[in-house]
């Protein structure tokens, strides 16, 4: 029997230079992945814990105040912000419009300041209320 | 066009495309995710005009109807849509047809059972006695 070779595959992540679209696209991914995974789990349990009693609300809000709970709903309004920006992009670019070389890196970058920036003014927001 | 079809050219092709339905689910990821934009906005919104989130406060404002039906709303766009999406990812990266299958049917029953817990949750809350 011949010998099986390595088929020849079309191009795929490796050979791309990294850029600002290719990242935001690759965001849009992991931001979505999590919010749908790691969102959905802290919203339900929220709810669950409120639906409880005081008790399961407190030992819920005890572990969202730890620095691993605040690790991850920082993380969670990251991932949201940058969902909600690039999505924005994606349904611009749905219309047709951004395509121009130009253009379309200087909006996915902007989506990334945009949602550090969101992310750091809702949280020192958020923690400095709590103070 | 012969005389007497009247069917539109879209009716004519719809799914006829290499992805079936793929063309419904494309619309429906971008209207869901409409409908999560301003869903979204609120639920931040919202908790930040929250005097503190403590269990009385948060349970009376999910009681009350401008808190309890948008938050109604949300979980049931944010499950669809994050169900939607990751489809998308696994149909991108679980090619074998049994494989695909299985993990699509295993994530809507995770998708549907999670947010059957949530809207129960959140129903015990609104249609609950007071705490």
């Amino acid at each position: 029997m011949a010998e099986q070779r390595a088929r020849p595959l079309s191009p795929h992540l490796g050979i791309w230079r990294w850029g600002p679209g290719m990242t935001v696209s690759i965001l849009h991914r992991i931001t979505g992945g999590a919010l749908t995974v790691a969102g959905l789990a802290v919203l339900t349990w929220w709810l669950l814990s409120l639906a409880s009693g005081n008790d399961a609300y407190g030992d819920f809000s005890a572990i969202a105040g730890t620095w691993v709970g605040l690790v991850v709903l920082i993380g969670l309004a990251w991932a949201f912000f940058q969902h909600l920006l690039s999505g924005i992009r994606h349904l611009v670019m749905d219309t047709g419009a951004n395509f121009e070389l130009g253009p379309n890196k200087t909006f996915a970058l902007l989506t990334i300041i945009g949602s550090v920036v969101l992310t750091a003014a809702l949280w020192f927001y958020i923690l400095g209320a709590v103070k | 066009m012969s005389l007497g079809d009247s069917s539109t050219e879209l009716g004519k092709v719809r799914g006829l495309g290499s992805a079936h339905e793929g063309g419904d689910h494309w619309i429906s990821e971008r209207v869901t995710s409409l409908a999560l934009l301003v869903l979204g906005v609120w639920l931040i919104a919202s908790l930040l005009i929250l005097p503190t989130l403590d269990y009385a406060t948060v349970r009376e404002w999910l009681r009350s109807p401008l808190g309890a039906v948008p938050m109604a709303l949300f979980v049931i766009t944010s499950f669809y849509h994050g169900l939607e999406g990751v489809k998308v990812v696994v149909d991108d990266y679980v090619h074998e047809p049994g494989n695909n299958f299985a993990l699509n049917t295993l994530l809507l029953f995770v998708a549907v059972g999670g947010a059957a817990f949530a809207l129960f949750a959140l129903g015990r809350i609104a249609f609950g006695g007071a705490a």
